[in-house]
């Protein structure tokens, strides 16, 4: 066990620092797909940290990543650069908080359509502000940041996100969130603080959700409450934790990444009928896989197991 | 003997219907209680506030002189209430172990990694269920599923186990194997109180009887003598039959 374990480490070390050294080969468009990437990997974990166990569907993935987007557009001039992130930080985990202490009461639907409501509200309300007290909409972002420093801040980020989501899977903690998503009248009948162990785990996910917002503001240069605050980033969070598996720690980035290349290609090539290819695969995959692929796979893998013992003469009788 | 669970004035209403109407009684240290009545009688209701699953519209719960009523579920098992549900309550993306460790990682002992696997399947083996420790919850029959929710409500190590219809849909055999298991636990100083329609478990494992009938509680006494009082006899066969 602790020889298999510090293989997985070592390996984990061994990707993250070869993917650190990707900005010197790749090209600049590479390294533009390889930020996406990497952004997307980095929400649909942190998405799966907290609403794979729990069963807590959100999609409040875009409050949050505007949350940090904005944060650093709007203090882009007033503060230096690290202070901004730990700023944005701070504010998605104060909203997340205030949010999860008033909502995680609800369960099932109502929680998902108040999330969705919670993103809306959030981006009428900056849009309101914007309006009515800066008299503009837009705002521009700039910084001097590099592509390459963004890669590096996404791959850290990244890597930080996975060695949380690996602790919690093996901690108290993460078995209390399992059983919070089975039964929580069993879970109280346990000793866990239902309300607590919810709370803590949404808190964390969405700062880390906040902080990819912050990250990649200054790739944009331009922002505005639309295109911070678009729902899209929601649903795909969403469909790639669901596509890999929201219960496994590698279940989101293997949605993440072949998802994230389909919808770059399916945008590239098919700009009008983006929208309408997105809905169709979000119904398949719903429909085909609704307990993603790495679980699928891992089923299959038994029955054909099974079948082969069967098949082999003397062992069914 | 001391009381350690003491109910006074216990109500709960559920908008116009009074299901638990100011029900008094105490489970002293080490019995085994039964709570009696008919259908819809508010025994369940009882169990549940209990436990702290609903809270009551009125009157007290202490356990050992301390105030529980109105605390929430994870405060209350903290304090040493465990329980069993009506309709089983497994969690069924857990393994068989898993669902014990649940208690024992978050109960007062706060057992985690070896030394929680241990404890499980020794509790899972108290119960005849150590066999299938790693096989998912959901695998489970009807009955195995009872045995590994009694299994986790053990290893809290409560002081007061609450049992809610924990015998019915055994057959024979099991049903003898239930009523050990049970008695087992007087040894061990765990003190039950069970709700439970099986007469012949009642008789034999309980000291005492408590009835109730539409949420009033109707007879209270060693368990021949609540069992043959007219009120009693009345509530289950109706008038006629007195």
């Amino acid at each position: 066990m602790k020889s298999v374990l510090s293989l997985q480490v070592a390996l984990f070390v061994v990707i993250v620092a070869a993917l650190a050294f990707l900005p010197v080969f790749a090209s600049p468009y590479g390294l533009t797909l390889m930020i996406g990437m990497l952004g997307y990997v980095t929400l649909a974990t942190a998405w799966a940290l907290f609403s794979g166990p729990t069963r807590y569907v959100s999609l409040a993935t875009v409050a949050f990543f505007g949350i940090g987007a904005y944060t650093v557009a709007v203090f882009s001039e007033s503060m230096a650069y690290p202070l901004l992130l730990l700023v944005s930080a701070a504010i998605g985990l104060l909203v997340a908080s205030v949010v999860g202490f008033a909502t995680l009461r609800l369960a099932g639907v109502y929680f998902v359509i108040f999330t969705f409501g919670l993103a809306e509200l959030i981006r009428q309300l900056v849009t309101w502000y914007e309006v009515n007290m800066t008299g503009t909409l837009g705002r521009y972002i700039f910084l001097p940041v590099t592509p390459e420093g963004i890669y590096w801040q996404l791959l850290g980020l990244a890597a930080i996100t996975f060695a949380i989501s690996w602790g919690v899977g093996r901690s108290r903690i993460g078995l209390a969130l399992k059983v919070i998503g089975d039964d929580e009248v069993v879970a109280a009948h346990c000793g866990i603080n239902v309300a607590r162990v919810k709370l803590a785990l949404f808190a964390v996910s969405s700062t880390i959700i906040t902080l990819v917002g912050a990250i990649q503001a200054p790739r944009w240069t331009y922002v505005e409450p639309v295109i911070a605050f678009n729902p899209t980033v929601s649903f795909l969070t969403l469909i790639m934790a669901l596509l890999g598996g929201a219960n496994r720690l590698t279940g989101p980035l293997l949605g993440a990444v072949p998802l994230f290349l389909l919808f770059e290609w399916l945008s590239a090539n098919f700009p009008n009928h983006y929208s309408i290819i997105l809905g169709l695969l979000f119904i398949a995959i719903v429909f085909i896989l609704p307990r993603g692929v790495l679980a699928f796979a891992e089923e299959n893998w038994k029955r054909w197991r099974r079948h082969e013992v069967k098949t082999v003469p003397g062992v069914a009788e | 003997m001391t009381d350690l669970l003491t109910i006074s004035g216990l109500t709960r209403r559920f908008g116009g219907l009074t299901a638990v109407d100011a029900v008094s009684f105490s489970v002293n240290r080490g019995e085994v209680v039964a709570l009696l009545g008919p259908n819809g009688s508010g025994k369940t209701t009882v169990l549940n506030m209990i436990s702290g699953h609903l809270p009551p519209s009125g009157g007290t719960i202490a356990l050992s002189d301390e105030m529980i009523s109105g605390l929430s579920p994870n405060r209350i098992a903290l304090k040493g209430v465990a329980r069993t549900f009506q309709l089983v309550r497994g969690l069924p993306s857990l393994t068989v172990a898993e669902n014990v460790i649940a208690s024992l990682a978050f109960g007062h002992r706060k057992l985690w990694g070896a030394a929680a696997r241990t404890e499980a399947l020794a509790r899972l083996e108290e119960v005849g269920l150590a066999h299938r420790a790693d096989q998912s919850a959901q695998d489970l029959t009807y009955i195995d599923q009872k045995r590994m929710e009694l299994a986790r409500a053990l290893a809290a190590e409560p002081e007061l186990l609450l049992l809610d219809e924990w015998l019915a849909g055994l057959n024979p055999t099991e049903l003898r194997t239930g009523i050990e298991l049970i008695q087992s636990l007087k040894g061990r100083g765990i003190t039950v109180l069970l709700v439970e329609h099986v007469m012949d478990a009642v008789r034999a494992l309980c000291d005492r009887c408590v009835v109730m009938n539409a949420g009033r509680k109707i007879a209270d006494g060693p368990t021949e003598k609540a069992l043959s009082h007219p009120d009693v006899v009345t509530a289950y066969l109706g008038g006629g039959h007195a």
